[in-house]
């Protein structure tokens, strides 16, 4: 949705929960791996007994500081743990194991791409935080008996908490957001950000700003949307939340602040919100510094290290592609969204064959469409991006035409072998230069009325004469076919 | 038989250990006497929850064994140790003198409990505790009143009344506790023996069951100085499981007894000695000033200004955090939980009748199944105390009161810590009264909290500052009850209040004097 069809401007924040690529949990040595079976990956730390304590694991702060540094965040030297208190089943301390007031990361941005493409726009951070996630409730209502089951393999996995400012201006940036934040975590091998397995989720922070045509606007009550499982869903929950907040709008003439903040579920079966109970909302956490945790510090050397780790990131290769291979910056975007293995094979490619433009499309077209019909990684693609470029050079030599090539390239795929082996395997030869020219020869002295017709200015009509010659010799490439004939049929006049 | 077989915690635990070297005394010996006094005397003290006997013994003959085999033995080898029930101990019952953990049963040790076993001590059983360490008397514990061994009609203090109780009554030579706001040294001087609060962070934690986290600490008690000192070595120490641990080397704290300390400045607080305060702790104080002096000790008076808010800042801080602590023991996962069956036919029953009543708002704000089964648990299985302190942490950790409270009393606890920094540039310790009287009688005060808690007085700064207190027998009140002291410390230095103590019990006997109800029977036939 574009905010320009909407007699509204729509304000997003996202609370984005994503759970970090850590061995290891935050606070005990139990494994985060997913999939276990139910309260297998438990120890007494995280089930919460008496008498245990935590210690925290480096490795996710780690973590935390290289997003913070992504994101352009100012990192905190000194930060600490706070205790959030809430009753839940899941939570089996019954607190969480947070950060309040002193966050590790706090003030940064993200630039994501614009509809157009060419631009793009910085999205405000206001923080970065570190957490333990929660247990999972399982709910079986089957037959009329509620029957509820905890798994706390999960309890005590490393969560970063990412908030942004309200910047976001239509649910389609929103998704935006999200697929660039995504892409910047893979890339920081931060997170696998799989929406699926619950390693990323999405709260929405969601009003309006309603223009009341003296240059003035009046804005809607602030709504928090939840349970909303993909990208996709969050940009139907945001369209549909706005959609009703104006219409509830229109009718009520409730505005900003005179009604309590409201939390709504995404029901993806009916595509509407709905309102969560009221007393779910309004909660007293009762923050306070964790005791049994000392505070963080992070010196300088550690900052210097973990900034070493960072690498090239999305927003920086997209603008590197661009401006080396000359590409457009949705070939850059497509390249950069397959991870930074499949950028690097580009890379080779494009500097092996000299053409990145050539380098591009064949990285998306014949590469990519591979990668996906076999449910291949780069990692597994048989063919070399220097074995690749082998191909290239030869068609941009004129020694193979595109279709040529394509076999090859399947031959190559299929075989495991360089290009040369594949062209051989298939038989195509090389015609001589000057076994070419006497074959145009031959073909214009036979067929008179279609010179006749080429030189009436029917520069179509030539096709014939390169459809005769692939006949004649399957191997002779067709644009050289065409430009020969051309040449002596210019030549005779 | 010899008179150490028979009666053998009249001697310390450092003489025993001397006896068992030699083979004048075995380790089944021990354990033996141990189980048969506590046998004789724990129907009247209750110091013990639980008592290990047989798997006692067979740990002692195991120590037997390897002894006569000439195995290399760990320091504290065959002698019995008690430990607080607040210590987690592996496949064996862990209560807190709850209801809540009645029936509890930790798949681990905690750090000083695996120390104690790696030092080839013997547990002997668990002793008794104010519930969760709440109270100063053991009354609040949910299972037994523990007696004072030298009144039995009088309380033994807390929360480790049983850790002192059952050294003061010859029971065992060594004991564990724990000190959140005074629970090892208040009952230490109102039993007559010898305790030592640590540093923070100088014993792990893990495995306490926690009450106040920054402010629980784990420590030895014994009838001696030197006995502490021996105990201590073995419970202190790093822990990569506890991050509060301090990780620096630990003194060998008994060897260093040794060693004369130099000329020590000792400092005391006069106002501390004023309204309120029993003359015989007055006096107590006055006789161990010139005790100190004549071993050549200078004393000066000290100012502690913020002393005097201490409790109240105690009590904030101690209580915010256990409203967290004990907010796990919910009856989901572990420990007691309501009657489920009882509990859902209730809330069916007061749905009905609202139903009937047409009373939709209370219908509306009745509780799912899952609060009232947090509600019912938590009503049914703690007691008054800990509901009044998870109550108090509550409010005070709320919206609206945090400022006011939780965050007044942080700045205090700094103001009480920067007091004792400022009073060690000129003294090297603190000589103080541990309790404002001699131990008082059961029932008496339990119906006022307030009176309870303002008997913290002079023990609660020591763990707000962090520092260590070493409490230690100095007198007898007019009534014969004991009478304590306390040295307290910068941080970790526990070696030179042992020098010190240890000094002042080479020239008393204080340390010496048994309850009459042991003196009275006379050593075991």
């Amino acid at each position: 949705m574009n905010t320009s069809d909407t007699p509204y401007r729509i304000v997003i924040g996202l609370e984005v929960h994503v759970q970090l690529l850590t061995e290891s949990k935050l606070f005990c040595g139990c494994s985060t791996k997913f999939g276990a079976p139910p309260n297998t990956q438990t120890c007494p730390v995280c089930i919460g007994m008496p008498g245990v304590l935590p210690v925290m694991n480096r490795k996710a702060l780690e973590l935390a500081v290289k997003t913070g540094l992504a994101l352009n965040c100012e990192i905190a030297r000194f930060s600490k743990w706070d205790r959030k208190n809430y009753y839940y089943p899941d939570l089996p301390k019954g607190y969480q194991i947070s950060q309040y007031d002193l966050p590790i990361c706090r003030g940064g941005y993200l630039e994501i791409p614009t509809e157009n493409g060419e631009e793009t726009r910085r999205i405000g951070i206001i923080r970065v935080h570190l957490e333990e996630d929660a247990g999972k409730s399982m709910h079986d209502e089957k037959a009329g008996r509620a029957d509820s089951r905890i798994d706390l393999n999960r309890a005590g996995t490393p969560l970063l908490e990412i908030v942004t400012k309200p910047d976001l201006r239509s649910p389609t940036e929103a998704k935006t957001f999200l697929t660039e934040l995504k892409l910047l975590l893979n890339y920081l091998e931060v997170s696998d950000c799989n929406m699926q397995e619950g390693s990323l989720r999405v709260d929405a922070n969601i009003n309006l700003h309603i223009p009341t045509g003296d240059g003035k606007y009046v804005a809607t009550p602030i709504v928090e949307v939840k349970n909303m499982n993909s990208f996709r869903a969050v940009e139907r929950a945001l369209t549909y939340e706005a959609q009703r907040q104006y219409e509830a709008f229109l009718e009520t003439g409730h505005k900003l602040g005179d009604v309590p903040k409201q939390t709504r579920g995404w029901d993806e079966d009916a595509q509407i919100t709905r309102p969560q109970r009221s007393k779910e909302e309004s909660s007293d956490y009762r923050y306070f510094p964790e005791p049994d945790l000392v505070p963080v510090t992070i010196t300088e050397e550690e900052l210097e290290r973990i900034r070493a780790t960072l690498g090239e990131l999305p927003a920086e290769i997209r603008r590197r592609l661009q401006a080396t291979y000359r590409i457009t910056a949705y070939d850059s975007d497509v390249i950069v969204n397959q991870g930074r293995a499949f950028v690097d094979y580009y890379c080779s490619l494009a500097e092996g064959c000299g053409d990145g433009k050539m380098a591009a499309n064949w990285a998306q077209q014949d590469v990519l469409r591979t990668l996906n019909e076999r449910q291949w990684t780069i990692a597994q693609f048989p063919v070399s991006a220097d074995n690749l470029a082998e191909l290239l050079r030869k068609v941009r030599a004129g020694e193979l035409d595109t279709a040529k090539a394509r076999m090859v390239f399947a031959e190559m795929v299929e075989r495991r072998c360089s290009a040369a082996d594949a062209i051989q395997r298939l038989g195509i030869v090389q015609v001589d230069e000057g076994e070419l020219r006497r074959l145009c020869e031959e073909l214009i002295a036979t067929n008179p009325r279609v010179v006749a017709e080429v030189k009436a200015g029917k520069d179509k009509a030539i096709g014939s004469l390169v459809g005769q010659a692939k006949k004649r010799n399957p191997n002779v490439n067709p644009a050289r076919v065409k430009e020969i004939c051309l040449e002596l049929i210019q030549g005779q006049s | 038989m010899t008179s150490l077989n028979r009666f053998p915690f009249a001697s310390s635990a450092a003489e025993l250990l001397v006896a068992l070297r030699k083979g004048d005394i075995t380790s089944e010996d021990l354990v033996t006497a141990a189980l048969a006094q506590i046998q004789t005397y724990d129907r009247h003290v209750g110091a013990f929850l639980s008592i290990r006997g047989e798997k006692a013994l067979d740990e002692a003959r195991e120590i037997d064994r390897r002894r006569t085999q000439g195995d290399k033995l760990g320091p504290l080898a065959g002698l019995p140790v008690a430990v607080k029930d607040n210590l987690c101990t592996q496949g064996e019952p862990t209560t807190c003198a709850s209801r809540m953990l009645a029936n509890f049963i930790p798949p681990y040790d905690a750090t000083v409990v695996a120390r104690l076993k790696a030092a080839d001590a013997i547990i002997i059983g668990k002793t008794n505790l104010d519930e969760f360490a709440m109270g100063g008397s053991t009354e609040t514990s949910a299972f037994q009143k523990t007696r004072n061994p030298w009144d039995l009609e009088r309380i033994p203090g807390g929360s480790s009344g049983g850790a002192a109780a059952c050294v003061a009554a010859r029971m065992v030579p060594l004991s564990v506790g724990s000190d959140t706001g005074g629970s090892i040294r208040q009952p230490a001087a109102l039993c007559g023996v010898t305790g030592l609060k640590p540093t923070y962070g100088r014993v792990s934690r893990f495995g306490l069951v926690a009450f106040a986290s920054s402010l629980d600490q784990i420590g030895p008690l014994a009838q001696t100085v030197e006995d502490c000192a021996l105990l201590l070595e073995v419970l202190a120490g790093h822990d990569s499981r506890d991050a509060t641990s301090i990780n620096r080397p630990v003194p060998p704290y008994r060897e260093l007894l040794l060693q004369q300390p130099e000329k020590v400045r000792i400092g005391y607080v006069p106002e501390m000695l004023s309204d309120g305060i029993s003359p015989d702790v007055v006096r107590t104080m006055e006789e161990a000033i010139d005790v100190f002096r004549s071993l050549g000790a200078a004393i000066q008076e000290v100012s502690l200004p913020h002393a005097r808010y201490a409790v109240a800042t105690y009590y904030i801080i101690a209580c915010s955090e256990a409203s967290s602590n004990l907010a796990r023991y919910d009856g989901v996962h572990y420990g007691y939980r309501t009657d489920e069956k009882a509990m859902l036919a209730e809330l069916a029953e007061e749905r009905r009748r609202l139903q009937q009543e047409g009373n939709l708002a209370a219908l509306e704000d009745l509780d799912t199944a899952l609060v009232r089964l947090y509600r019912k648990t938590r009503a049914e299985g703690f007691g008054a105390e800990v509901k009044r302190r998870i109550m108090l942490g509550t409010y005070a950790l709320s919206a609206g009161y945090y400022d006011a409270y939780y965050l007044k009393a942080l700045k205090v606890r700094r103001l009480i810590r920067q007091d004792y920094d400022r009073a060690f540039e000129t003294v090297d310790m603190i000589l103080g009264p541990v309790t404002p009287g001699p131990a008082f009688r059961i029932g008496e005060k339990i119906n006022d909290p307030l009176a309870m808690y303002l008997f913290d007085l002079f023990t609660v700064s020591a763990n707000l500052a962090g520092i260590p207190a070493l409490a230690f027998p100095a007198g007898l009140s007019a009534e014969g009850l004991p009478i304590g002291l306390q040295l307290q410390g910068p941080p970790l230095s526990e070696e030179r209040l042992l020098q010190v103590g240890h000094m002042f019990q080479r020239v008393t006997d204080w340390h010496r004097r048994r309850p009459p109800l042991i003196e009275n029977n006379g050593p075991l036939s």
